[in-house]
């Protein structure tokens, strides 16, 4: 089945609008410290990052290597919570603390802090402060399909999947038809943070994917963390996604406006 | 031979992996090649009679088995009813661990695979897997929690001469759910040529159903045993600690669908179920997904997965196998907290009474036997996981 793409979603006005060299950066709420996710936000705001993906802390980040990991552990112990979370954005998104924050957000994280939540809950807070798409890698495709993909598109609520070199075309079209967004490509098979370098195999990966014609746009992730390999990724996709070099900076400069800016600057120029 | 693969009907697992309401394949798209590929072919691959024979064979000739179902004549007339002890303390390296890895490297081999990654937290897991791996020339690496390092070392230098690399997991409580963390971590990372040998009946579907097809050897054998000593297949109990659940499932698994044998599952409850240290999971837990399964969860009301504490490092995780959880769910497994305290006692019973040191793990099942009510009549099968060397410098500790 093919749906009409979401209208009111800022993930899709924004690809809409903009098709190449698209910049989403990954941050871990609460980190480096609780109260840094609306000063990190609007930093990348102000920065011109075109999409924020916000990391809902998690105990057990299988699918993430040891920086994001010592983020979430970091922004638990400050005492983080994803309805702590949800009051933050809801005060960043209307502007109570500083310029109110307009760019496109997806929530990414674990699947059990979600169902503890409870799904519908989640949703109808993600739309009540302004979250346009979430990424949950450890969601089963056909379980999302076939229990919770009404509930996010009755709220309007987009769910990015992940495709990786090993996924197999049948699934890469399924994914394609039956979500809207964009793909998020893995660059290669791996946790976060353990990319080194743009490979010719993961060229060869990125060709094949770009000759498939999909209906969504791409972005790819992992071991995007410098001017370098964005570009790389942007000759074969609309955009790239920075997470661990970004949470790395974070720990090393802090999230000040002028640092944000800087490390922005380096990725795109 | 037993009929290893037998249909459990009503606590079949289903299409989808499912228990009841737990189950399922809750895993990253980076895992899911692999995963697919294993459910795809599993049952195939188990029911190929060549598969059969060499599975058989290592079981007979290798491990060891059948292990003795031995009637434990001292302890029976201590607890007050007819006790026998499924011996799988017996098994070549201590425990049943190593039904489950002589099935899975078999499994692996006829996947074309190379080399194998493993969790563990008492060291038996990983010793068994470790071993397997040098029988059949796999290179073989062991993620370990530093914690579960130092309390379990003789089984990490086994593993080390045993030719395996064991890596500490220092991660989050540096115990069994952290190493099984970095575990899943080391199989995305090398995701063609790598087989993960999961050491119990968790994770995503098919591992929590294939685990427990290999380690149900002990209730075939069992059944057979019971018939020649009692005139009867079945015992009036089964009692097995669970950690994950892989001897329990084992154990019960020709019994699922007979419901005049009781299941006992013994879980940890450490210092005690409500002093915030301790491992009961269905006491203590609430529906959530852990390792790629939804199944039943020690967690905050926000849904972080909380620390563990047993004194016992194989009954040291915060879930239990999604079969359990339909088991708890359903009302036909009857679950017990058993204490540190108590279970180091039962431990000491036995060593005393029957000249067996078992396992801290498998001591959770036989202080089990202290909470049922027993009466004289009653055949109880206590499934002994595993042997208590490994655990001599924590039973010393109450030498008095
Ligand atoms: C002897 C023994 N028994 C029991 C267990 C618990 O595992 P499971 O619940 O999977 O049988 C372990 C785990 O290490 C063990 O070594």
């Amino acid at each position: 089945m093919t749906h009409e793409p979401l209208t009111q979603n800022r993930i899709n006005d924004l690809f809409a609008q903009k098709s190449e060299r698209l910049l989403n950066v990954y941050f871990t709420a609460g980190f480096p410290n609780l109260d840094d996710t609306c000063t990190v936000l609007r930093g990348l705001q102000q920065a011109g990052v075109d999409l924020v993906e916000i990391g809902m802390p998690y105990s057990d980040p299988v699918a993430d290597g040891e920086t994001i990991q010592q983020s979430n552990m970091r922004a638990l112990d400050n005492g983080m919570t994803l309805k702590l979370l949800f009051d933050q954005l809801a005060g960043c998104r209307d502007g109570q603390s500083g310029e109110p924050v307009t760019v496109p957000i997806l929530l990414m994280g674990y699947v059990n802090p979600v169902l503890q939540f409870g799904v519908e809950a989640f949703c109808q807070k993600c739309r009540e402060v302004g979250v346009d798409g979430v990424i949950l890698p450890d969601l089963p495709l056909d379980l999302y399909l076939s229990e919770y993909a009404a509930t996010f598109r009755q709220y309007g609520i987009l769910n990015v999947f992940l495709i990786t070199p090993q996924t197999a075309e049948s699934r890469i079209r399924l994914i394609d038809s039956e979500t809207e967004g964009f793909i998020y490509m893995v660059s290669s098979a791996s946790i976060t943070g353990s990319v080194k370098g743009i490979s010719d195999s993961m060229r060869a990966y990125f060709e094949r994917i770009q000759a498939m014609a999909l209906k969504n746009p791409r972005l790819i992730g992992f071991g995007i963390n410098n001017h370098d390999t964005f570009e790389t990724a942007c000759q074969y996709a609309n955009g790239a996604i920075v997470g661990s070099a970004f949470i790395r900076h974070l720990e090393q400069e802090g999230p000040s406006a002028e640092s944000i800016r800087a490390f922005v600057q380096t990725i795109r120029s | 031979m037993e009929q290893l693969i037998e249909q459990a009907t009503s606590f079949e697992v289903s299409d989808k992996g499912f228990y009841g309401n737990f189950g399922g394949a809750f895993i990253p798209e980076m895992l899911y090649p692999n995963v697919e590929e294993l459910r795809q072919s599993y049952r195939r691959i188990m029911a190929d009679p060549a598969f059969q024979a060499d599975f058989q064979a290592l079981l007979t000739d290798y491990v060891g088995r059948p292990t003795p179902l031995f009637l434990a004549k001292r302890l029976s007339e201590d607890i007050g009813a007819t006790i026998y002890l499924k011996r799988e303390d017996l098994c070549h390296t201590g425990a049943h661990k190593i039904n489950n890895t002589i099935g899975q490297i078999l499994m692996a081999q006829r996947l074309g695979k190379k080399r194998i990654v493993a969790e563990t937290g008492a060291g038996q897991h990983g010793v068994a897997t470790a071993t397997v791996c040098a029988l059949m020339g796999l290179e073989c690496i062991v993620y370990m929690g530093s914690i579960d390092m130092e309390r379990q070392k003789p089984n990490v230098d086994r593993m080390r001469m045993l030719g395996a690399t064991v890596v500490p997991a220092t991660s989050g409580s540096q115990t069994l759910k952290d190493a099984t963390n970095e575990a899943m971590r080391h199989w995305i990372n090398n995701p063609v040529d790598t087989h993960y040998i999961i050491g119990s009946v968790v994770g995503p579907h098919p591992y929590p159903d294939m685990v427990a097809r290999f380690q149900s050897v002990i209730s075939a054998e069992t059944r057979r045993q019971l018939l020649e000593k009692e005139g009867r297949e079945t015992p009036d109990y089964m009692v097995a600690c669970v950690g994950g659940g892989s001897n329990a499932a084992g154990a019960f698994f020709h019994y699922l669908n007979e419901p005049t044998v009781k299941l006992v599952a013994a879980e940890a409850a450490g210092q005690g179920v409500s002093t915030g240290h301790s491992a009961a999971t269905t006491a203590l837990g609430k529906p959530g997904v852990l390792h790629g399964s939804r199944t039943i969860l020690m967690q905050t009301d926000d849904g972080q997965v909380t620390e563990p504490y047993s004194i016992s490092a194989g009954l040291d995780y915060p879930g239990i196998g999604p079969l359990h959880a339909h088991l708890f769910e359903s009302g036909r497994g009857i679950f017990c907290n058993i204490t540190d305290e108590h279970a180091v006692q039962a431990g000491f019973k036995l060593s005393k009474l029957e000249g067996i040191i078992p396992a801290l793990e498998s001591a959770h099942a036989l202080a089990a036997l202290e909470e049922l009510p027993l009466t004289p009549n009653d055949v109880v099968v206590v499934c002994l996981s595993g042997r208590g060397d490994k655990d001599l410098s924590t039973y010393t500790k109450y030498l008095d």
